[in-house]
């Protein structure tokens, strides 16, 4: 489903990301862990083209992009429509209701017409557990429910992938269950997924593969049992050490 | 000043005669407020927000050429008084050739105007706008043009709401520079009754007195426009 190849992004002289390889299939689940820095929130957003890497290809689905050669910017909104993407802060539109907020990607990009992304984009709410709150603004939700929302939106284009940049790292603990839940009925139902993140058990339970990044590398990757028990990586068990795992 | 005072409140024949030339003016500056300030106010209004929002955008292309025109428009506009661009369109024009009447001259001049400054308003507005709704507007497949129009554009309108009230407030009494260039609106209105009956303190009062007005009805709305535009903002 995604195919990453030799991928380099830097931030002026900094190199973020270096000769990154990974692959996730369909209905995958992936976690990506890291010390702060490392470059997991780089990676996410270069999967969605929200930052152009300066070599390398990414393929996902049907579609490649090689960025060693310049893009044309509609191919790049092209490929971005095949992943959807959670922030960390969310980024709800605000001067929209939770409704219109997970309308707005197949009204306007898609061009489906209002009634039915309505009904749909109802749907897909009452789905994440807030069926009742269509017609509230972001600013009346809590944390949680505003980032199950943004979860909302990201699904509602109907996209194979999606990609979570710590989703509950924002989030008062007790509200942090209800986003997990909700990623884990998406994981359940074969929804391919790269979540960054710090929940420990959340990987250990959903993740089928497990990547620890370092100082803009892949150090190891593996099931969640080989990374978090039994890794050889002298790395990965300092950073398993200071989280406390 | 003594007299003109004392002649005010004590001498019922004075009061009499200011009364009625209150109220005689009334009506004609009242209209030169409706037929012409007001008119020349709203269409150079709705003209410059036109323009602020594409030299806005000009400015914040990634084409050089469109950010160079942009801010040398806007320099220009800004660097010069505003009574001076009326001159050079009105009186400096005919030298080559152009005539344009007094109230075309002036729809040129105060859109010109607004447009310049109205556009840094604007861009200040799009700029505020968090990277975060560009990213998840573009992240749900949506286009540049896309995301400024259905998620950017709005949330700048709020923001913008309170600065442009203020160029409106700003633009209505400006129009009264329009005078200079022969167009009779409300202020010439009152030179014109003023030269004809000598109370100048009256009658220019008087033209205050409805600028006033017509400024603290619009407080007024602008107080409701934005009472509205808040309601999706955290109290
Ligand atoms: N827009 C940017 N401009 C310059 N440097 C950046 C930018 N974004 C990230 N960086 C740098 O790139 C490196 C990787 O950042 P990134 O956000 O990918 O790390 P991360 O693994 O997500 O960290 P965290 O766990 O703190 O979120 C960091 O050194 C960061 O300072
Ligand atoms: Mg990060």
């Amino acid at each position: 489903m995604i195919k990453v190849n030799q991928l380099n992004k830097y931030f002026g002289d900094l190199h973020v990301l270096k000769d990154i390889d990974m692959n996730v299939n369909r209905g995958e689940v992936v976690v990506v862990i890291g010390p702060s820095g490392s470059g997991k929130t780089t990676l996410l957003r270069s999967l969605n083209i929200l930052e152009t890497p300066e070599s390398g290809e990414i393929t996902i689905g049907e579609r490649s992009l090689d960025f060693s050669r310049p893009q044309k910017k509609k191919q790049l909104v092209e490929f971005r429509k095949q992943t959807g993407m959670v922030f960390q802060n969310h980024n709800l539109f605000p001067h929209l209701t939770a409704v219109q907020n997970v309308m707005e990607g197949p009204v306007t990009v898609q061009k489906t017409p209002k009634t039915e992304a309505k009904k749909k984009a109802a749907d897909i709410l009452n789905k994440v557990g807030l069926g009742d709150k269509l017609d509230v603004y972001p600013h009346q939700l809590s944390g949680g429910q505003q980032q199950r929302v943004g979860i909302a939106r990201a699904l509602a284009t109907g996209v194979e992938v999606i990609l979570f940049d710590e989703p509950t790292s924002a989030l008062d603990p007790e509200l942090v269950a209800d986003v997990l839940d909700v990623m884990k009925e998406l994981a359940e139902e074969g929804m391919t997924m790269v979540v960054v993140t710090h929940e420990m058990k959340f990987a250990e339970e959903v993740a089928d593969r497990v990547i620890f990044m370092d100082q803009g590398t892949i150090v190891e990757e593996g099931t969640p049992d080989e990374v978090f028990h039994s890794t050889k990586e002298p790395r990965t068990q300092q950073f398993l050490q200071r989280i406390g795992q | 000043m003594k007299m003109y005072l004392s002649n005010l409140f004590t001498n019922p024949d004075m009061q009499e005669k200011y009364l009625d030339i209150f109220t005689s003016s009334f009506l004609p500056l009242v209209k030169g407020a409706l037929y012409y300030t007001i008119p020349l106010t709203l269409i150079t209004f709705a003209i410059g927000i036109v323009l602020a929002v594409i030299t806005a955008l000009m400015r914040l292309s990634n084409v050089k050429f469109f950010r160079g025109v942009a801010r040398a428009y806007v320099s220009i506009i800004r660097g010069t008084p505003l009574l001076v661009q009326l001159f050079i369109i009105f009186f400096g024009l005919p030298s080559l050739g152009v005539t344009i009447s007094p109230f075309y001259s002036a729809i040129i001049g105060f859109s010109l105007n607004m447009g310049a400054y109205n556009s840094e308003i604007i861009r200040a507005a799009i700029l505020s706008i968090p990277k975060g709704q560009w990213e998840a507007s573009e992240s749900i497949g949506m286009t540049t043009a896309q995301a400024l129009k259905r998620v950017i554009l709005p949330q700048a309108t709020r923001v913008s709401i309170p600065p442009l009230s203020n160029s409106f407030i700003s633009l209505i009494k400006d129009t009264s520079l329009a005078s200079t260039i022969t167009y009779t609106e409300m202020f010439r209105k009152s030179q014109e009754i003023a030269a004809q009956n000598y109370e100048f303190l009256l009658v220019y009062s008087e033209a205050a007195l409805i600028y006033w007005m017509i400024c603290v009805a619009l407080s007024f709305v602008q107080d409701r426009v934005e009472n509205r535009m808040e309601r999706y903002v955290a109290k």
